[in-house]
């Protein structure tokens, strides 16, 4: 009998699985947008601003970003689970880590989407 | 053969057997990718700053360029290139080795010290492009 507790691992395939699709995910966009830049080479504010403006890369850069964060969330979460052993103060840093990931993609959606 | 061991999993190391020369070089890597994790997780803030100044106006691309200049942004922008590229090559090694790709002893050390190697030079590539 597994002892579930609230601040625990969320148990099961799910985590383990996110954890290396949203890798996958950012590997690839990594690699992708080296190539773009390498290709465009953008040396101005025009430039630069125009190859994040492209809707294509716009969405898939906000893409990476929530990859990117669902990413920390659980790698940050395993973090607290080793290290922070009081369950009420892993509780506070689990919904600290939330909340500014949470905020962090209205940021990125706000910088991209401005453009 | 007498009865099965049952290790305790998941094994949990102290800091002092983690930065000691006990570890072998497997564990390294698989330290050194919690620690780049960590440190890319802290800097997200400057990160999406930099990004945000970059891209909203000819100004704040200038105050971008400004501050990315300044010595001790240049060596926390250098420490998070590695810490990014380590936990890319580090990243898709844990990915083969899911696939039970390398998992002998010897291909496994083998692949950690590639990890090691590779992610400083594209650290030294990257800061060579981009400061």
């Amino acid at each position: 009998m597994i002892n579930r507790i609230v601040v625990g691992a969320h148990y099961g395939l799910r985590d383990w699985l996110v954890q290396r699709a949203t890798a996958v995910i950012m590997a690839v966009y990594s690699v992708l947008i080296v190539a773009v830049l390498c290709a465009v080479r953008p040396s101005t504010f025009e430039a630069w601003q125009g190859v994040f403006a492209n809707g294509v890369i716009k969405f898939m850069t906000f893409l990476f970003c929530v990859s990117l964060f669902y990413h920390t969330w659980i790698g940050v979460r395993d973090i607290w689970m080793d290290y922070a052993k009081p369950i009420s103060v892993r509780l506070v840093l689990h919904v600290l880590t939330i909340t500014v990931l949470v905020g962090y993609t209205g940021w990125a959606a706000a910088i991209l989407w401005r453009l | 053969m007498a009865g099965i061991t049952i290790k305790k999993r998941p094994k949990y190391l102290n800091f002092t057997t983690l930065v000691s020369n006990r570890l072998p070089v497997m564990g390294r890597v698989s330290f050194l990718h919690r620690i780049s994790g960590a440190a890319l997780f802290f800097c997200l803030p400057i990160l999406l700053w930099l990004f945000g100044a970059s891209l909203t106006s000819p100004e704040s691309f200038a105050t971008f360029k400004s501050v990315a200049a300044l010595w001790p942004v240049k060596v926390i922008l250098a420490g998070l290139i590695w810490a990014y590229a380590h936990h890319f090559c580090a990243g898709i090694r844990f990915l083969l080795l899911d696939l039970h790709i390398g998992v002998e002893k010897e291909a496994a050390a083998k692949s950690a010290i590639a990890v090691l190697v590779v992610s400083i030079l594209l650290t030294l590539i990257l800061w060579g492009i981009l400061l």
